[in-house]
């Protein structure tokens, strides 16, 4: 990659502001930012409200605007938002023990579900590539998914039992049905249904003994080739994962499991609370040191397998814990948004210095 | 609510005398310079949260003493460990959480305070020190209005 050989900086492009309390998590609208269409993403916070900003590129000061408050809806605690591939729908999971299912119409926002099952917290949401299947997780240690049917309908078709403790994240594959979660009990687990009935299983469980992590594990984000995953953790390490079956296109029933490739350890002090993986090829990580580091793959020794270098370590990129990293879908300006304790949101741009 | 208590004869220890702290200097003048916080001004803002059980203060049952509190001021890091009275007490989350919430209240936000037991004076250690030190629960459990209700009876100020 081209970037090494560059010096990069991160370049503050504006601070949000609006949240009365910590932010917890972004969301870019993936329908957004290109063909003219205006960026939106999405924050939620423990204010109990969920914020949609958009980029107004005829300001070139301050382009980012809050376009809509969605309150009264959350009871507690919005921890999760993650919109649906068509950019359509958003959904937040918040510690009342739901999932609101919100409809973006003209300039409005309704909510139009309540995903209600969770005994508590829901703590993170993910929709799959095609927009057919949520999938919700809990402090209740389950993961339910949910199938997407007409008329805003949504129906529970499996509560997967299998870890130990709350689980903080789930990610579907980018274009496999195939799920991913992470937990308190340390662990990543690889779920995967039957074509033609509903039952999931739990086919992979990355722990400590197969390299994993030694704490919490906090989040889990894929490459654009959805053949390597990246996984952060209280242990203050970054895991890179690889997976053959990815880039073959296998029937599902020939699953080939994941291994670990390799850690990155000794660049955070503090909690790695977010990772994500831009297509490009960068990963971004958000953690409660208040820094936000960007690492590439190192194509320097290739015998050894891969490696990671450190792109940048942005500093005080918030005044307190940055708790979600998101790279914009837009490919041609390299914007990362990050979210922190202080209640504001930062974008930024990933430049390289003249 | 509790139908014994955990520990009914808790020792109980005399508080100690409470230093004045010197004035820190401004010989530069500038008031809008960082003030530094010391181990004191910590355990200060944390020996007379009261203990759930009993009405006595962490300190009188030597649950927090001053050594028990780290202070890095240059990189805003603070550590306080804490030792229950015994090491079954399921009240040892709450008493951290207390511990948690007041530091919260009284610390400037740049602070990053770590609560741990101290090591071997509880049966579940390492799973109180996980719970007491992620956010996430800890963030979860103050908006449990139960919880918070305890929290506040403990930190509330006691006039003797």
């Amino acid at each position: 990659m081209d970037l090494l050989e560059k010096k990069m900086e991160l370049k503050e492009i504006q601070k949000l502001e609006g949240h009365t309390d910590r932010v917890w998590s972004l969301a870019w609208n993936p329908t957004t930012g290109v063909a003219g269409i205006p960026a939106m993403l999405a924050s939620c916070s423990g204010d109990k409200t969920v914020r949609i900003w958009q980029q107004n590129t005829s300001l070139p000061s301050n382009p980012w605007e809050c376009k809509a408050v969605l309150d009264e809806t959350h009871t507690r605690t919005v921890r999760s938002c993650a919109w649906s591939p068509s950019g359509k729908l958003l959904a937040t999971g918040s510690f009342d023990a739901t999932t609101a299912i919100w409809e973006h119409v003209g300039d409005d926002f309704e909510c139009v579900a309540t995903l209600e099952g969770h005994e508590n917290e829901v703590k993170s949401v993910s929709w799959n590539s095609s927009g057919s299947l949520l999938a919700t997780c809990s402090r209740d240690k389950s993961v339910w998914i949910w199938e997407v049917l007409p008329g805003n309908e949504f129906e529970c078709v499996s509560v997967l039992q299998g870890h130990t403790q709350d689980v903080k994240m789930v990610q579907w594959h980018p274009f496999m049905d195939v799920l991913f979660s992470c937990s308190y009990d340390n662990t990543i687990k690889v779920w995967a249904g039957d074509d033609d009935s509903d039952d999931w299983e739990c086919l992979q469980t990355l722990n400590e003994s197969n390299n994993g992590h030694s704490s919490t594990v906090w989040a889990l984000s894929f490459n654009s080739t959805g053949d390597k995953m990246v996984t952060c953790s209280d242990d203050l390490t970054l895991k890179v994962w690889g997976n053959d079956s990815a880039t073959k296109q296998t029937n599902g029933d020939e699953f080939s499991p994941w291994r670990h490739l390799c850690t990155l350890s000794g660049f955070h002090d503090r909690t790695i609370f977010s990772v994500h993986w831009s297509r490009e090829g960068v990963i971004a990580s958000g953690a409660a040191d208040d820094a936000i580091r960007l690492f590439v793959e190192n194509n320097d020794d290739l015998v050894e397998g891969p490696s990671y270098k450190l792109l940048l370590k942005k500093e005080k990129a918030h005044d307190m814990d940055v708790n979600s990293v998101q790279w914009s879908f837009k490919q041609e300006n390299r914007l990362l948004a990050s979210a922190s304790d202080d209640g504001t949101i930062k974008i930024w741009e990933l430049a390289s210095l003249p | 609510m509790v139908a014994g208590l955990i520990n009914a004869n808790p020792i109980v220890y005399e508080k100690k005398e409470r230093r004045g702290r010197s004035v820190p200097s401004t010989a530069d003048g500038d008031e809008y310079s960082v003030e530094p916080i010391d181990q004191l001004e910590v355990f200060d803002h944390i020996r007379d949260i009261k203990d759930p059980e009993h009405p006595y203060s962490l300190e009188e049952l030597k649950v927090v003493t001053e050594d028990a509190v780290e202070v890095d001021d240059k990189h805003s890091h603070v550590r306080v460990t804490f030792t229950p009275t015994v090491e079954h007490c399921s009240m040892a989350t709450v008493i951290g959480l207390c511990i948690r919430v007041k530091l919260l209240r009284s610390l400037p936000s740049r602070y990053k305070v770590d609560i741990i037991v101290a090591p071997g004076t509880h049966a579940t250690e390492a799973a109180v020190n996980k719970q007491l030190n992620d956010k996430e629960r800890v963030a979860a459990a103050l908006e449990n209005p139960n919880l918070v209700e305890m929290v506040d009876q403990c930190l509330a100020p006691s006039y003797d």
